[in-house]
């Protein structure tokens, strides 16, 4: 029993402290985004992970429930209907959840690539629906809200982002739990079994349309739950929310986290987040960053970051961390520093000898400040120096390989 | 009344691509009896198989299952009404442990169907009954080994665990000893004969120590028909049997 509270436990505490330890108001609105992204990620892997299906229209579940939610808002603050705030990402889910009865009946009727080539489709017509209908989904706008609706219930009134982001930790946990309680469950079973083998699965009782169906619902339901706190975040929703590029992101966080853990979607929404908000911040290369990256996870650590977590975790336990090892693994980490010094001076320094011209005066591309250096992107000396960091990383990086190989 | 025959085959068809590989298949099983089907490659044995469990459809003609037809019928169905068959490559759920291999051959079964509502860990009568599954067929020491990871005996062992973990009536093996050496095929020989008593099997199988060890009856098919259904002194006996195995295996 302790070995499935405890994680829980922890998990909860990092969400109750992690504002006390960022109390800043830019890294409170980074936390809630990565919750509201963690659950994204979370619901799914239901897919991805537990049941094999690569699908590129995820977010159509998150994002019409992000409508349901808002045109609930506003229904609210109308004061057409009574509901309380707390709950609206309730609604969220169950907006995505019946939107999955209806899309998922097609989408689910075949498995691997026809289906992934179908949930591709299914984006385009969604997003199109979306743009078509301006008075339910505002168009190339979107529809915003409101979410301070009535009197505060117990001093709450979802004002303050610390409010909202305990809102969406609370959710988050809540529906972290159900997610992980899911994989246990009969269904949850045979939908691994459908991923290795839809075939045996069916001379065995079960149809395995119908057990894609149903987890796509369930994970539907946890998109838009999802959905609905992103709703109440950003107090806007708009055609984006929907679209192939969200889909997409959620795919590739979800992927870099890893797959095969149930936490691994934790990590890749955290990453992820920092990636695309907190990075972003700093450098107009951080697109760049993350698709390389992807790659490199995809090439190197299939089982993404929480299987390299998984690996160092069993090593430690083991006892089989020696001097040589760590030995080897500074070897590596000095390697891929110098390496990584060397691609982020080169990007940087080419990102602004084009981009930074543009804004320029006509007296040549303005010089870039990288680690309180200021750097001439024209001269030659730095793009030498990036050069040598990458020929010098890179080739410590094979000699690393090599060595370990001999062995 | 007497009770239906466990399965019944009338002049079953089936092509594919107007090249026809079942032309009109009479077989009839008795209850509890053990028939082996053999025949030369290509006679249409697998394909037989695939009919009879819903892989594929039929052109033409009847399957019955406990008197039921089952010719439309797709494979869980089919399962569910009592028919349950193993594959002759090995196919299995290789990312889940042997136990969970056996567990979800269960789950329908138990009635547990769908449920999304009970934790799979307190469904005591799966879990036991998947033990003592395992046990059966010598894999409880393996339990919690990937099934990807099991040696082939393993693999095909636990094929056969996950064929008759339900208790279906009607049990189909494809060619249960593939690629065994011979003191692996005699093991599985006393095997099948121990778990499958009481049901009624048809199975595919080239090696004839297995088919005279096994077999109430045997089943000669050619060239997309049962030629000769017997048991095995006629069948050894039979004019048309001795011409399709001299003729095709002059050194068989």
């Amino acid at each position: 029993m302790r070995r499935i509270v405890l994680p829980w436990l922890l998990f909860a505490l990092m969400l109750l402290a992690a504002p006390l330890v960022f109390p800043q108001s830019a890294a409170l609105s980074l936390l809630s985004q990565m919750g509201t992204m963690v659950l994204l990620c979370l619901s799914y892997n239901m897919l991805l992970g537990e049941g094999g299906m690569l699908s590129f229209g995820h977010a159509v579940y998150s994002g019409l429930g992000a409508f349901g939610a808002i045109h609930l808002m506003n229904r609210m603050a109308d004061g057409v209907l009574a509901f309380p705030v707390t709950l609206v990402p309730l609604a969220g889910g169950l907006t995505g959840a019946l939107c999955a009865v209806v899309l998922g009946y097609l989408t689910t009727r075949r498995a691997g690539t026809t289906f992934a080539m179908i949930t591709l489709g299914l984006v385009e017509l969604v997003s199109a629906c979306v743009l078509m209908f301006p008075e339910v989904f505002g168009g190339e706008g979107g529809i915003s809200g409101n979410r301070v609706i009535g009197e505060p219930v117990l001093g709450i009134s979802y004002g303050p982002q610390i409010q909202v982001y305990y809102l969406i930790a609370g959710w988050l946990l809540v529906c972290a739990i159900a997610i992980h309680a899911l994989r246990h469950t009969p269904l949850g079973r045979i939908l691994n079994a459908v991923r290795d083998n839809p075939e045996r699965a069916a001379f065995l009782g079960y149809d395995p349309q119908r057990v894609r169906y149903l987890a796509l619902i369930l994970s539907a339901f946890f998109a838009g739950v999802s959905g609905g706190l992103s709703a109440i975040n950003f107090e806007i929703v708009s055609a984006e929310y929907v679209g192939a590029l969200r889909s997409g992101t959620i795919l590739l966080f979800t992927f870099i986290g890893g797959t095969a853990y149930f936490y691994g979607p934790i990590i890749g929404g955290v990453i992820g987040v920092l990636f695309s908000s907190w990075l972003s911040a700093y450098t107009q290369a951080w697109q760049f960053y993350l698709g390389a990256f992807f790659i490199l996870i995809v090439m190197t650590t299939p089982g993404g970051l929480a299987s390299l977590l998984d690996r160092s975790w069993r090593l430690l336990q083991g006892g089989q961390m020696n001097a040589r090892l760590a030995g080897r693994l500074a070897w590596w980490l000095a390697a891929a520093l110098c390496t990584l010094t060397g691609v982020i001076l080169a990007t940087e320094m080419a990102y602004q000898a084009s981009l930074g011209s543009l804004a320029d005066t006509g007296e040549g591309a303005a010089s870039l400040m990288l680690w309180g250096w200021r750097i001439d992107v024209h001269a030659a000396a730095p793009w030498g120096l990036a050069a040598l960091c990458v020929v010098v990383g890179a080739g410590a990086l094979v000699a690393w390989q090599r060595s370990g190989r001999a062995r | 009344m007497t009770a239906p025959l466990p399965l019944v085959l009338q002049d079953v068809h089936k092509a594919f691509d107007r090249s026809e590989i079942l032309r009109g298949v009479d077989l009839q099983l008795q209850p509890g009896e053990r028939c082996a089907l053999i025949g030369p490659n290509g006679a249409g044995k697998s394909s037989l198989f695939h009919v009879v469990s819903g892989r594929y459809r039929a052109d033409a003609g009847r399957v019955l299952l406990h008197g039921r037809d089952i010719t439309r019928e797709p494979p869980q169905q089919i399962h569910r009404l009592g028919l349950a068959r193993s594959f002759q490559i090995t196919s299995l759920f290789p990312r889940l442990s042997a136990f969970e291999n056996v567990r979800c051959a269960l789950l329908w079964t138990l009635g547990y169907r769908y449920a999304f509502w009970r934790r799979i860990g307190q469904l005591r009568d799966a879990s036991e009954r998947a033990l003592s599954v395992l046990d059966k067929v010598g894999l409880a020491k393996r339990a919690e080994v990937a099934a990807g990871e099991l040696s082939y005996a393993e693999q095909r062992a636990l094929e056969l665990a996950v064929t008759i973990a339900a208790d279906a009536s009607v049990i189909l093996l494809d060619e249960p000893t593939a690629g065994m050496s011979r003191a692996e095929s005699a093991a599985m020989v006393a095997l099948i004969r121990e778990v499958t008593v009481g049901k009624t099997l048809l199975m595919v199988e080239h090696d004839m120590q297995v088919v005279f060890g096994l077999a109430d009856r045997i089943a000669v098919m050619d060239n997309g028909r049962v030629i000769a259904c017997d048991s095995a002194e006629r069948i050894r006996a039979n004019p048309d049997v001795q011409a399709l195995y001299l003729d095709r295996r002059p050194h068989g």
